[in-house]
């Protein structure tokens, strides 16, 4: 199994949630997160006081799937989140060593 | 200059009764319409009747006026202000707000209605009242032995009461400079002696018949004019407050950490709800429900309005974009600008008064604070003290007979005589600046020694509404 964590902007995020569900993936988590990368912040001014602000804000979607799903999960992802401008974001995947279902006690990819 | 209104009111009266006929009840005291219009001077029945009349719409008004002020406090400024600080902070400065609407106006009853307005024999009765009301002894319910004589035809109570607003916003103000690091108990015995100490000579020298009263025997430099309390309010505040931001010193990580406003959405609406309550402030000043009041009331809005254009216009050629915060702030330095002039000038001037003091306020806030380093947090005296200054001397520059002719002509109007009355709100500036940093600082400096003035650096980090009220602003789950 593997866990996919893409990092990408808000108004993508209606995007990918319906192209994953297409593709069958039926179970995500998503949440606010504020970072940079290669995308510059911006500065804002109050009152005449400049403030840098370096973190900009994004939307991270976790998913799980089999390891034979991997490269379809990744390429939905990479297709609908893309705008080819600087501050798409970025996918990292990891290993999973395991999941349950609390409901049943169901584990590995019976679970998802 | 009151006389004048009420007696035009009661000729307008007379003249509508005169037309429209009488009622029934009305007959029962006066023989005939005509008889009762055309000798009205002689029938005293007649002139109690229009008394009444008066009485019942200046007394709306005043009441009116005074909630207004009231909410001027809160939600207007609790809102205006909480809305800049950090969200670990914002309780902080609502319960500044409304806490003093409790504290101000339980000393106001006691005793600074009576330091304030109080009358007083000599010398120390141009310092600061007597003790005549103190207790709230001797303030009628009816039209009675109101200190400020010039009152016809309204209950000593609505006059007190809305006086005592007054008394609640301005160490509301001074909130600004020191937020995010005073300590709470200091703020109250802070605002409790400020209030005594500083607001009530004041208000007693300007509205009481005291050393700056326009006109009286006595006043220096012949006295300066302040409608609604320029240099009482705003000025007195302004430094203070400065004195404050400096004394207390800057926040922990100025300069260094995000100290951006955590929600400008509040701050916005309590501009808007400032603007409101400032009717209430400036036309409510007028004593009564007059064309005076009209004035107040058209000036006042017309400087807001030209001041938030004003500092919004000035954002848009240094950086090329107008922010809401601007437009706020613009508003607020405006009101702020009218206020001494607003029972004296005419709208035109009004505009340029606004235009004024939203450039000036931009640069106080933008350019001098960055200039001297110090951290007045949320531009207490950017705004109140550098706007009441320039309110006050564009008073001597526009104030007109035309809308108030029992006073004096400025600069613009009547260059001699105008040059007189200029003098005489440069002086009264300069007491007022004197007076409010020097009390303000016999206060700040007993209280560092007493009580401390700031929480420690563990409970400035942590925020004041954990550390000094055990509560937090948004328990979002």
């Amino acid at each position: 199994m593997k866990k996919v964590e893409a990092i990408v902007r808000h108004f993508k995020l209606e995007d990918v949630k319906n192209a994953l569900t297409e593709q069958g993936i039926h179970g995500m988590t998503v949440s606010e997160v504020r970072g940079f990368g290669r995308q510059k912040g911006h500065t804002e001014m109050y009152r005449g006081t400049e403030y840098t602000v370096d973190f900009v804000p994004k939307v991270k979607i976790e998913v799980i799937c089999s390891d034979d799903n991997l490269q379809r999960v990744v390429d939905t992802v990479l297709k609908s989140a893309q705008t080819g401008q600087i501050g798409d974001g970025k996918i990292f995947v990891h290993d999973l060593h395991d999941s349950i279902r609390i409901r049943t006690g169901e584990t590995g990819e019976d679970a998802l | 200059m009151r006389h004048h209104r009420a007696l035009a009111l009661l000729m307008c009266l007379v003249c509508w009764i005169a037309s429209a006929g009488i009622s029934a009840a009305y007959a029962d005291d006066a023989p005939t319409a005509a008889e009762g219009a055309a000798d009205h001077g002689s029938n005293s029945a007649v002139e109690q009747r229009l008394n009444d009349a008066a009485l019942a719409g200046n007394n709306a008004w005043m009441l009116t006026s005074a909630a207004l002020v009231l909410f001027m406090t809160a939600p207007g400024l609790a809102f205006f202000y909480s809305g800049l600080v950090r969200r670990k902070n914002v309780l902080g400065v609502m319960m500044q707000c409304l806490f003093l609407m409790g504290l101000m106006t339980v000393i106001w009853g006691l005793w600074g209605y009576s330091l304030a307005f109080g009358g007083g024999e000599g010398f120390l009765g141009s310092l600061i009242g007597n003790f005549d009301y103190a207790f709230m002894n001797n303030v009628k319910m009816q039209n009675g032995v109101a200190p400020i004589t010039v009152l016809d035809n309204l209950p000593d109570l609505s006059f007190m009461v809305f006086q005592g607003m007054f008394f609640i916003i301005t160490p509301a103000l001074i909130c600004g400079a020191f937020a995010e690091r005073m300590k709470f108990s200091t703020m109250v015995v802070f605002s409790i002696l400020w209030g005594t100490f500083v607001y009530c000579p004041l208000a007693h020298w300007v509205w009481g018949g005291g050393l700056l009263a326009f006109g009286e025997e006595g006043a220096l430099a012949g006295g300066a004019l302040d409608f609604a309390g320029g240099t009482v309010v705003h000025i007195s505040s302004g430094v203070s407050a400065l004195l404050c931001a400096i004394l207390i010193g800057r926040r922990l990580g100025f300069g260094h950490d995000d100290m951006r406003p955590h929600n400008l959405t509040y701050t916005a609406m309590g501009a808007a709800m400032l603007w409101v309550g400032w009717f209430g402030f400036n036309a409510g000043s007028a004593g009564a429900s007059n064309s005076l009041a009209a004035n107040a009331f058209v000036v006042t809005h017309f400087s807001a309005a030209a001041g938030a254009i004003a500092w919004a216009g000035m954002e848009w050629i240094t950086r090329r974009q107008a922010s809401i915060l601007g437009t706020a702030s613009g508003a607020v330095a405006g009101l702020v600008c009218i206020t001494p002039a607003s029972g004296f000038v005419q709208p035109m001037p009004a505009l340029v008064i606004g235009l004024a003091g939203g450039v000036v306020c931009f640069f106080a806030c933008s350019k001098l604070k960055a200039k001297f380093g110090y951290d007045d947090s949320l531009d207490a005296f950017g705004v109140h003290g550098v706007g009441g200054t320039v309110g006050a001397i564009l008073t001597g520059v526009f104030a007109t007979k035309h809308v108030n002719p029992d006073y004096a002509d400025g600069m613009f109007y009547d260059l001699q005589g105008g040059t007189t009355l200029m003098i005489g709100q440069v002086v009264a500036v300069i007491v007022t600046v004197v007076f409010s940093l020097v009390v303000t600082f016999v206060i700040l400096k007993v209280l560092d020694m007493a009580m401390g003035l700031r929480v420690s650096q563990e409970e400035e980090t942590q925020g004041l509404d954990l550390s000094q009220h055990g509560e937090e602003g948004y328990i979002v789950s």
